[in-house]
């Protein structure tokens, strides 16, 4: 368990610089969903920003904005999970190299590797303390955070700083598409669920989370479980192991006010979100996010911001509504979200108020 | 009284040889594995010095026991091989009612096929098959299939010292209760990706490495797979497997100095050597080898040099790095040379550090350059340190 006390959001909403959900959500119709960048010199020594990548920007930038949030100067750990890490970079290689083998500027090769992120945030600290990348689909940012409570549980940390993170390209995209994973041509955001097509509405955008041991002034809420469960042969349902998930700080599937989902217009798996909640919470509200960030490995990120600020401003707004029920109660909030039917992961936030 | 974890399975693959016993014969016969590339189209081919596995990709096929198929790259392959060896070797199958874990670690993931289709990937449907494959976790999702693992898997990348945090993770996590069980390691084959950027870096060697060596010029990379099993006390009670040693120490920090470079003293080296020997309990002293990182760069080694000594003072155990042997192996490095470590105290030796001539003028030690065989060897270090500053460092113990 620990205190979610600071969040950095780069997203395709305009969450950067704000606390709390922005005034005015953007929707359009696209490829996919692109972030709104801030001001990076603002954040970044400009001559060391000129030869960041763009995730790596992203990246620092959304950590600096949780620490300073959380007040935290120098974390005890440093997590990033991604899914890709940066695309941009690895496209670029393999550009020169696919082409014609002449490849002689180190520097997007050095930014290609996935544990830059995790490094260059360090080295901005100047933080020598614990520092892993995790890199598995859907599972990158929930095995940060698995990593992150156990720091916790060991008595090793007062604060982490995690972080999921995942960009798109037209060019990744373009390739992709040839296997099914996302729609086939431009669709606008929040009509994603008016003709639930084959496919999901691709996005990007990096979450940074100061975890804490404390509760302090800037809490928004507590993390209290993270699973993730690997659907070896098929017959995996979340609905076998939710009981005992909860089960561990004493919640029953009664006491979860709001099921958070990763429904992201893909009329092939969305369907396996509705049975899940329809199973347990047919009478609760079922809200979904993934129209405002777009599908990636890391959107869970998105969702944990999502859920935080509900629990903290104790507000449910209606662009999150995935069914009709609005909550008697804020208190616990489940999120769910699901890859294809094989990595399936589970979060228990809980209002501290 | 925290949970011991002992290590009761180890597989690997590499240039050495394609399972634990070849590996260990090239070891006491100090033979290299390190050659020209065969197995990849690069114009690198006549430069380069590698640890390369000698075996095609049809060939990895067949010593991973699986039909040619699409979507399967080399890495996938060398890692499948390992696993299963390890696996096979902690009799993972004959007890099913054990909550078991894969962490596995890579950093080119299924690279070496994604860039021979990139064109094709851009241009047609004709090799979709590959375009799955491309990431990370798709060699570990294939290993947890292959093994039946279900109760937790991922996959990290940092670096080259990748698979030595996979190590520690899985340490952690039974040591918190979470597992009873562990299949932890790394795999990494060779790709034009990554040969074209450590030679873009200039930190390639054309001649066979010389690690802690005065006129060292880099290193040469390596390639193969690795893992260890780690067990609870509880979970060994169950299955009767006899432990080959154990994982008492454990320390990850960072240099948080330069992207590709470590600070001249080495910082994150001493940190995560010092972390390493509070979790163990044991003091410097304690230590009678150190196998270390030492990639044969003019900056490694030096810092990873400095870090020695000041955690060891007057003190200093034996030293040898062994990526001479089996060139630097990355996502493996910290998987492949923990087996190294292990066997040094299954084998009561130590191994050389091959190719030195002339220490290093700011240290003051100097490695092992000859083979000690039958030498007391109880505790031995483990050193990983990679790129981004993620330095991780493994003891362990002869039981």
């Amino acid at each position: 368990m620990a205190f979610i006390n600071g969040i950095g959001l780069i997203s395709p909403q305009k969450t950067a610089e704000i606390h709390g959900f922005p005034a005015e959500i953007t929707g359009y119709t696209a490829d996919y969903l692109k972030c709104i960048e801030p001001v990076y010199r603002n954040y970044i020594d400009p001559i060391q920003a000129r030869r960041m990548s763009r995730l790596i920007k992203m990246g620092i930038t959304s950590a600096k904005l949780s620490l300073a949030e959380a007040e935290c100067t120098m974390p005890d750990a440093i997590i990033t999970g991604t899914g890709l890490g940066s695309v941009e970079d690895t496209e670029k290689i393999l550009s020169e190299i696919t082409l014609e083998e002449k490849f002689l500027n180190p520097t997007p090769f050095i930014q290609s590797t996935y544990n830059t992120i995790s490094s260059q945030v360090a080295i901005q600290l100047k933080c020598h303390n614990y520092n892993s990348t995790y890199v598995h689909r859907t599972f990158s940012f929930e095995s940060g955070l698995t990593d992150a409570l156990m720091q916790f549980d060991e008595g090793m940390a007062s604060n982490v700083l995690v972080g999921g993170i995942d960009e798109m390209t037209m060019n990744h995209l373009h390739i992709t598409r040839r296997i099914g994973q996302w729609k086939m041509g431009p669709v606008h955001n929040l009509e994603l669920l008016k003709h639930h097509t084959p496919g999901a509405l691709p996005g990007e955008g990096a979450a940074f989370f100061l975890l804490g041991k404390e509760k302090t002034g800037s809490s928004y809420a507590r993390l209290l479980e993270v699973k993730t469960s690997f659907n070896l042969n098929g017959s995996f349902k979340p609905e076998f192991i939710l009981p005992c998930f909860l089960g561990k700080h004493d919640i029953t599937v009664h006491d979860i006010d709001l099921v958070l989902l990763g429904v992201n217009g893909d009329g092939d798996n969305d369907p396996y979100y509705d049975r899940f909640a329809n199973h347990f919470f047919p009478g609760k509200p079922q809200a979904w996010y993934k129209h405002l960030c777009g599908e990636y490995h890391t959107a869970t990120g998105f969702g944990l911001y999502v859920a935080s600020n509900m629990l903290r401003h104790q507000h449910y707004p209606e662009i999150f509504q995935y069914n009709a029920f609005n909550p008697s109660r804020l208190k616990n909030i489940l999120i769910y979200n699901h890859f294809r039917n094989v990595n399936h992961s589970l979060m228990l936030v809980q209002g501290i108020f | 009284m925290a949970q011991r974890i002992f290590v009761t399975g180890a597989g690997i693959i590499s240039c050495l040889g394609n399972n634990l016993q070849e590996n260990l014969a090239s070891l006491l016969g100090t033979k290299s594995g390190l050659g020209r590339i065969h197995h990849i189209d690069t114009l690198l081919k006549d430069d380069l010095l590698v640890g390369e596995v000698p075996l095609s990709l049809e060939a990895l096929f067949g010593l991973a026991g699986l039909d040619i198929t699409e979507g399967y790259s080399r890495n996938a392959l060398l890692g499948m091989i390992a696993a299963k060896e390890a696996a096979a070797n902690a009799r993972l199958q004959e007890n099913p009612g054990l909550r078991t874990g894969l962490i596995s670690a890579t950093t080119v993931g299924g690279m070496d096929q994604c860039e021979l289709y990139y064109q094709d990937f851009l241009a047609n449907d004709t090799r979709n098959a590959y375009i799955d494959s491309y990431d990370c976790a798709d060699s570990t999702e294939k290993i947890a299939r292959e093994l039946g693992i279900a109760d937790f898997i991922t996959t990290i990348s940092t670096a080259c010292s990748s698979a030595a945090n996979a190590l520690m993770l899985g340490a952690r996590m039974i040591r918190t209760g979470k597992l009873d069980r562990v299949v932890a390691g790394g795999c990494e084959s060779l790709t034009k990706f990554h040969l074209n950027g450590f030679n873009a870096l200039k930190i390639l060697d054309k001649e066979p490495s010389r690690p802690f060596d005065q006129n060292r010029a880099g290193l040469n990379l390596g390639e193969g797979a690795s893992y260890l099993v780690l067990e609870s006390e509880e979970s060994l009670k169950k299955t009767g497997n006899l432990p080959l040693c154990e994982l008492v120490g454990w320390g990850n920090s960072c240099e948080a100095f330069h992207q590709t470079a470590s600070s001249p003293e080495g910082t994150g080296a001493y940190l995560a050597m010092k972390k390493a020997l509070e979790v163990s309990g044991l003091k410097p002293e304690d230590i009678d080898y150190i196998n270390a990182h030492g990639t044969g760069t003019d900056n490694n080694d030096l810092s990873e040099g400095k870090a020695i000594e000041k955690l060891f003072g007057d003190r200093i155990p034996y030293v040898s790095s062994t990526k001479p042997f089996t060139g630097h192996t990355t996502s493996a490095a910290g998987s492949t040379e923990a087996i190294v470590s292990i066997l040094c105290i299954q084998q009561q030796a130590i191994w050389p550090n091959l190719n030195f001539k002339t220490p290093i003028e700011e240290l003051h030690f100097s490695p092992v350059t000859n083979l000690l065989p039958n030498h007391p060897v109880n505790v031995v270090m483990s050193n990983s340190f990679g790129f981004g500053g993620n330095d991780t460092s493994l003891i362990f113990v002869k039981i």
